[in-house]
């Protein structure tokens, strides 16, 4: 075959090239299933500590008048706390391991720009969330982390792989549809950043890590 | 067979330059190392090509600082965006008169 003037494979390669060139194609599959196993335990040990404390798992969202005792928001969010640290850090470890893999550079344009789109809507959601604390409001704090979650994986899956933006607008449905149902918090968030997570990853790793 | 190579742009018969644009085409302003790195190409090998694109008012450069370091980044121009997407609609012609 001719290679230097067939057409087919000049498409081929000027398709793969803007791919290539304009997203970050090294997430792993395996990045969201150890999110999702985090989010998984996280709302499994929050559902524990709060029944040891004899409290019902409805009774932050429902203890709307801000008398809710100190130490179990202190509690709450040192969980919160180190949920997030150990999902994001095993999520980027499966990435960089993927990304070293396949020879490429974890830290490029397609990394940062991924980056930053994602954290602009994300760290609005959270100072959102604060404010919401903030004002007792502590029933939609979580149908919240799920929309703003949902729009930070919007925004951010025109810099990656496409199956993003599905999982973005799943979390988004599940987040409005827990915004009708306070109270049902925890269930909603395990279902959403554990599950999806988790089924989401699943497939993408089924879709494009399995051979690898 | 119809003359093969009608509408395809000269400037874009080597595949390098034709990677170069495509990967311009996609993103505001490219840097050496990131091109050379997508393309996996030798320095003088991009250079080179970049030159002659450069000649034919393809792309743009653009030299920078960041801090004390010359950043030079590559751009294309409005004139290489056409010439581009005629190329491509050529090659896609082609394909349709195989069928």
């Amino acid at each position: 075959m001719n290679n230097e003037a067939s057409p087919i494979n000049d498409l081929k390669e000027i398709r793969s090239l803007m791919e290539r060139s304009s997203r970050f194609m090294s997430l792993s599959g395996l990045s969201g299933v150890s999110a999702g196993v985090c989010g998984l335990a996280a709302a499994f040990f929050t559902h524990w500590y709060l029944s040891r404390e004899g409290l019902r798992d409805d009774y932050v969202s429902n203890t709307l008048d801000k008398t809710m005792e100190y130490k179990v928001i202190v509690n709450l969010f040192f969980i919160g706390v180190v949920t997030l640290f150990l999902a994001v850090g095993s999520a980027t470890y499966f990435t960089l391991r993927k990304t070293v893999r396949t020879g490429g550079r974890a830290w490029d344009t397609t990394s940062k720009r991924l980056m930053v789109n994602i954290l602009m809507p994300l760290i609005t959601g959270g100072i959102y969330c604060m404010a919401l604390i903030y004002h007792g409001e502590y029933g939609l704090v979580a149908p919240s982390t799920l929309v703003f979650y949902g729009l930070a994986l919007l925004n951010g899956s025109k810099y990656t792989l496409n199956d993003i933006r599905y999982l973005g607008v799943s979390q988004i449905v599940l987040g409005i549809i827990s915004l009708f149902y306070i109270g049902y918090g925890l269930e909603f968030w395990a279902l959403g950043f554990g599950v999806l997570h988790i089924v989401y990853g699943g497939a993408m790793w089924y879709k494009y890590d399995r051979k690898g | 067979m119809k003359p093969l190579l009608e509408g395809f742009n000269k400037a874009f018969e080597n595949r390098t330059r034709l990677a170069i644009m495509s990967v311009l085409v996609v993103n505001n302003a490219v840097d050496f190392n990131t091109l050379k790195e997508t393309l996996q190409v030798t320095d003088g090998n991009l250079a080179s090509h970049i030159t002659a694109l450069e000649k034919a008012k393809y792309l743009e450069v653009r030299k920078g600082f960041i801090g004390r370091k010359t950043n030079t980044t590559y751009v294309a121009t409005r004139e290489g965006i056409k010439a581009f997407k005629d190329h491509l609609d050529s090659l896609e012609q082609f394909i349709k008169d195989i069928d």
